[in-house]
């Protein structure tokens, strides 16, 4: 007897073509026992088949997929270990609320009791606070609701992994944001492994320990959200997680020196090859100062656009010689007054090592 | 605008409506109004020739209805396993079968029935072990199968457009939550088409009573309602024929309000279950 296997879910060299598209590439990855994991990709880029391949849905043109340390390969979804939440929560219609969570434990064999069936069927629904709903028909239930009834149905069955695809997608915000914290609650009180496939990064972010970045069937970075926003693998991941501003720049023949196009210099933190590159900087790395220093380490320009968030404020300005900058500025952090308006002038200031430099 | 459209109705409902009245007329005269009466209805189920084609008629339309039924629905659901383009082929096919005239598969099917019979009868004779070899001819078997061909089109069109309502997403949640394919079908996939296939049962039922063409060509000796009310309108229409045509009006009408009623019922249920 070995001993359990640390990974939930393991990709070994994962490939998936239909036909002569090729939708999920040579795909490497393991899922920690327990871990809350966010396939964060924009649509097509091959995360849901990936969810798929888990649920068994699909299977890889090539390569492994194991659940729980064992070979998936060819074994159908209704043999996984795993459950999971649809899009569109696929619930039985024909069926109330009741038989739609203990639908999974009446497959059970041996049997399960009738009375363990409904006892764990009520838990469920308390846990997704649903308490009392047992016999509404599903028509009957809003669509935050009716998310949460797919949610019990998929859980009642305690699975090692809990897989969700794009759960929360036809939510309105409140309810999105709300279902956010509940679901990474029951995480937590359940223990299991959820694995959920998003193209909302504010939502991979917000709830998942570990982000998987996709791009174009392939994994682009796999870390910890705060790495993936602060240190992103490269210019696709700075744009697609969080607002970015791209900047083409030239690293001068001693790889230490970045030259903007209107001629600035920023001290690069490591040694870079010469030649183009490109700097992604966030709005929020940016301060932004009524008075030129006039030194050179600042950037002058002009407001175009404001939007008001609240406590904080996103500018657009054009900057003399680069164009335009999106610039995330907390209320306090400007000078003298809340807000700068748009036509004012201004210069803008950034600590160097807040760049992140992309060879071109 | 408005006239032309109550002459329209008119000119269709009218003969019927009239058909209805005189029903219930108490002289033998079809043109002549001269009394409330039912005697023609004590009259026509009182008629044993009447009583052995109603009977005919029902039997036919049961067997083919059950037949297009079973068949019918578990074509719409092969077909879902089919490649797009066989899928269209086959519903080229289905839709073809539906609108091409009765008469034309009344006198196809009566040519193959035919050409089949002369080629197996002398076989079947031919390995017999017993003295008289059965015949196959025209009968009760050749309209049931000729009105159960034409209505598994009808039948497969209808739980078709069920399953393309229903989508893959329950089935694949079925399975996801450890359902067999077999419980998949049986609790999923059953439940939610059946109506469907009951609302095809009820039209083919309809369709199989009321067919003159097709059971004409195909029938043999043998009578059906419809067949008896073309021969004996030879001898003139007595207000007995508007009775059997106001009782099989009704019966008709009724088995299509019940076929609608399925279909709409699930119909909106669903919509009402996506919209909240």
């Amino acid at each position: 007897m070995t001993a359990a296997p640390a990974n939930d879910i393991e990709f070994r060299s994962v490939t998936k073509c239909y036909g002569s598209v090729t939708a999920v590439s040579d795909i490497n990855l393991a899922v920690p026992k327990g871990a809350f994991v966010a396939l964060l990709g924009p649509s097509g880029c091959g995360k849901t088949t990936c969810l798929r391949m888990i649920g068994g849905f699909e299977q890889p043109s090539e390569g492994t997929v194991l659940i729980d340390g064992r070979e998936m390969n060819g074994v159908p979804p209704y043999r996984r270990p795993v459950n999971m939440v649809f899009q569109h929560y696929a619930l039985f219609t024909h069926f109330d609320v009741q038989q739609n969570v203990a639908y999974g434990l009446k497959q059970a064999r041996p049997r399960l009791a009738a009375a363990e069936i409904s006892a764990r069927a009520r838990e469920a629904l308390e846990m997704v606070r649903l308490g009392g709903f047992e016999k509404r028909r599903i028509h009957e239930m809003s669509g935050g609701q009716q998310q949460r009834v797919a949610l019990a149905r998929a859980i009642v069955n305690k699975p090692s992994v809990l897989l969700l695809d794009e759960p929360l997608a036809a939510l309105d915000k409140k309810l999105r944001t709300a279902m956010q914290i509940e679901l990474q609650t029951l995480q937590r009180e359940l223990g299991i492994t959820f694995v959920l496939v998003t193209h909302d990064q504010e939502e991979a972010l917000s709830m998942s320990d570990m982000v998987c970045v996709m791009n174009a069937g392939r994994i682009v970075q796999m870390a910890k959200p705060q790495e993936i926003y602060d240190r992103p693998a490269d210019l696709f991941v700075a744009d697609f997680v969080g607002k970015t501003n791209r900047i083409s720049v030239t690293v001068e023949p001693d790889g230490a020196t970045l030259r903007l196009a209107n001629g600035m210099a920023i001290a690069a933190r490591s040694c870079l090859k010469p030649g183009a590159a490109t700097v992604a900087l966030r709005p929020e790395a940016i301060d932004l100062v009524r008075q030129s220093t006039g030194d050179g380490s600042s950037l002058a320009g002009i407001v175009t656009h404001r939007i008001f968030l609240g406590s904080t404020a996103e500018y657009q300005i054009s900057v003399d010689g680069l164009g335009d900058f999106l610039v995330t500025a907390d209320r306090r952090s400007v000078q003298e007054s809340d807000l700068v308006e748009p036509g004012e002038r201004v210069a803008l200031t950034f600590d160097p090592g807040k760049v992140h430099v992309f060879p071109a | 605008m408005r006239a032309l459209i109550t002459f329209v109705y008119l000119f269709l409902y009218a003969p019927i409506a009239l058909v209805v009245l005189f029903s219930f007329n108490a002289g033998r005269n079809a043109s002549e109004f001269t009394g409330f009466s039912t005697m023609w209805y004590g009259k026509a189920l009182g008629n044993t020739f009447l009583i052995t084609a109603l009977q005919n008629s029902l039997m036919i339309a049961f067997s083919s209805a059950v037949l297009a039924a079973i068949f019918g629905t578990m074509a719409a659901l092969g077909m879902q396993r089919l490649s797009s383009r066989a899928r269209a082929i086959f519903d080229g096919l289905f839709a073809a079968a539906i609108v091409v005239p009765g008469v034309v598969i009344g006198i196809a099917t009566l040519v193959a029935l035919i050409e089949v019979f002369s080629f197996l009868n002398p076989a079947l004779a031919l390995i017999w072990p017993g003295e008289r070899p059965p015949q196959l001819g025209l009968g009760y078997g050749s309209i049931i199968a000729a009105h159960g061909l034409f209505s598994l089109a009808l039948v497969a069109m209808i739980v078709k457009a069920r399953i393309a309502s229903l989508g893959r997403d329950i089935v694949e949640a079925s399975s996801d939550l450890y359902a067999t394919p077999f419980t998949t079908f049986r609790q999923i996939v059953l439940p939610q088409i059946l109506p469907s296939a009951l609302a095809g049962f009820l039209l083919a039922f309809t369709f199989s009573f009321d067919d003159f063409i097709v059971a004409f060509f195909v029938a043999g000796s043998k009578t059906t309602l419809p067949i008896y009310v073309f021969a004996s309108i030879r001898r003139g229409v007595t207000p007995e024929i508007n009775a059997i045509a106001t009782m099989v009006l009704v019966a008709s009408l009724l088995m299509i309000l019940v076929a609608r009623v399925l279909m709409r019922d699930k119909k909106t249920k669903a919509q009402a279950g996506s919209r909240s």
